[in-house]
């Protein structure tokens, strides 16, 4: 028996796309250590598509896994549709998470709008969705 | 799962086998209840006051001053409410610490809402309470102090005989929380010099639900389970024979070979200190090196989270807990490291190993072997590790 869903547990200790990402277009970094949990998000954009995540994390189980999963969630998904992902679908993706853990999900939503607004924000102003260029 | 290493004996223990033996006849063969007048009931009356008697003696009390509870909560919900309730004549301010369990520190909170006023005496690094800072806090309205025998979390013992002392000078009760102790180190209510002492079955190897308050004679105690005047009416409810019977048992089997047992804990308790501090770097031990439960190793994990270990321990078949309260909905961590000092984040890295009466050599070294790998592959997660080394 454990508190997680299998999945939760298999993100937790298989971890997707876990580590630092040289020349990422953008970078979010959410949450507090003092709370237990930071988290970190690197992407990689071309043609306003994400090609590549990566991420680092420090807190507990589900915030491992949440992090893990939104890393796979956003690859391949055009800017606007990364922007669609909620904290909500992250936890669905993952069979679901314990009440005490969905601030984990949000955490992971979070992070990923940051390291979009990092990108959006070194991109070309005012146009940042008509970029262009071959992938 | 192959290998399964128990070591949360702080937060339960297994019942003993020969507890559960001494237990069974009183679910259904010697089940009358102790205040009926039948030659059934009187045997039952006989086995609870026989029982209430072995354990008095344990204690260096009478009879008379124990009274059977459900846990370690009520009894310390009942010295809190019941001194602070019965007293409320003679002042309204409590005296605790900063590092009590839940059941002390929110029957506190809870007796604040009344009006009652109290002082969270707060810790050294160590999680020790310093008498002289008890001292200064007292005054002419003080009616009850309450500090624990030792800390469940981090295992400091504390010097409640010293702060008894300033407590008997001053006419005030004292109460102490020996939940974690009894059974483990000597707790003996004369040499302790105190007028309180909550204990419980389930951490000494005895069942749920069972535990006991000893209130030393002339306490001034309102009952607040009122009802059929049992345990000479200042605690109603139809006896729990079995459990106080198991109690009972588990205390004989503890006290019989506390001494060995101390001394094997603590050998292999500082064995799996020193191998995680050597072997892990940015780690550090929490609580009294020395004054602390033989069975309790509390260190720090610097840079991970405390939840992410006991995950990753679990699935190597590794029990134990931690003081990150990611599981909690509160999101703080453990309220006696902080009161410690430590950084909310080496707070939540914390791990508490306790070891127990079925802890062997193999199982440390077990955790040694399993842990350090755990350890490299969460922080090679953290974002926080590298800015560290």
């Amino acid at each position: 028996m454990s508190l997680y869903s299998d999945k939760v547990m298999d993100h937790f200790m298989n971890p997707r796309n876990v580590g630092e990402m040289n020349n990422a277009d953008g970078i979010g970094r959410v949450g507090n250590p003092v709370c237990g949990d930071i988290m970190e998000l690197f992407i990689k954009v071309k043609c306003n598509t994400i090609v590549d995540a990566k991420f680092r994390t420090f807190g507990c189980g589900a915030a491992i896994a949440t992090s893990s999963m939104v890393t796979e969630m956003v690859k391949g998904k055009t800017i606007d549709e990364a922007l669609k992902i909620s904290n909500k679908a992250v936890a669905e993706a993952l069979d679901g998470l314990p009440p005490v853990k969905m601030h984990c999900s949000v955490l992971a939503e979070d992070a990923l709008k940051a390291a979009i607004e990092d990108y959006l924000g070194s991109g070309v102003k005012g146009l940042p969705h008509t970029k262009t260029c071959s992938l | 799962m192959c290998k399964e290493v128990y070591l949360d004996y702080a937060a339960t223990t297994p019942c003993d086998p020969d507890v559960v033996k001494a237990m069974l006849p009183y679910f259904n063969d010697t089940f009358g209840n102790p205040s009926s007048l039948y030659s059934l009931g009187q045997k039952s009356k006989k086995a609870l006051e026989g029982a209430r008697t072995a354990i008095a003696d344990t204690l260096s009390a009478d009879p008379t001053e124990i009274i059977f509870t459900s846990g370690g909560s009520e009894s310390n919900n009942m010295a809190i409410k019941g001194i602070g309730f019965g007293n409320k004549d003679k002042g309204n301010h409590i005296i605790t610490t900063a590092i009590e369990h839940h059941s002390i520190i929110n029957a506190c909170r809870f007796m604040e809402k009344q009006g009652f006023k109290v002082d969270y005496i707060p810790v050294d690094r160590y999680g020790m309470v310093n008498p002289d800072d008890v001292r200064k806090a007292v005054s002419d309205n003080t009616i009850l102090i309450s500090v624990m025998h030792a800390n469940n979390e981090v295992g400091t013992i504390q010097p409640v005989k010293e702060i008894a002392e300033i407590a008997r000078a001053r006419g005030i009760y004292m109460h102490t929380d020996a939940v974690q102790s009894f059974g483990h180190i000597p707790v003996d209510t004369n040499e302790l010099g105190v007028n309180l002492v909550s204990i419980s079955a389930h951490k000494l190897y005895g069942p749920r639900g069972v535990g006991a308050l000893y209130v030393r004679k002339g306490t001034k105690i309102e009952p607040f389970i009122h009802g059929g005047g049992q345990e000479r009416r200042r605690r109603s409810s139809t006896e729990n024979l079995a459990g106080i019977v198991g109690l009972k048992k588990a205390v004989e089997i503890s006290l019989k070979s506390m001494e060995s047992e101390a001394t094997r804990l603590c050998r292999m308790r500082d064995r799996l200190t020193e191998g995680i501090l050597s072997k892990i770097p940015d780690t550090r031990l929490n609580g009294h090196p020395e004054k602390r439960l033989p069975g309790n190793v509390n260190i720090s994990v610097e840079c991970i989270e405390g939840e992410s270990m006991v995950l990753s321990l679990d699935m190597e078949g590794v029990a134990c807990s931690t003081g990150s309260a990611c599981s909690s909905a509160s999101l703080e961590p453990s309220h006696v490291l902080i009161a410690m000092g430590l950084p909310p984040e080496v707070a939540h890295g914390s791990l508490r190993f306790t070891l127990g009466r079925y802890t062997e050599d193999e199982d440390i070294d077990y955790v040694l072997d399993v842990l350090p790998g755990i350890v490299e592959r969460l922080r090679k997660m953290s974002p926080m590790y590298k800015e560290v080394r």
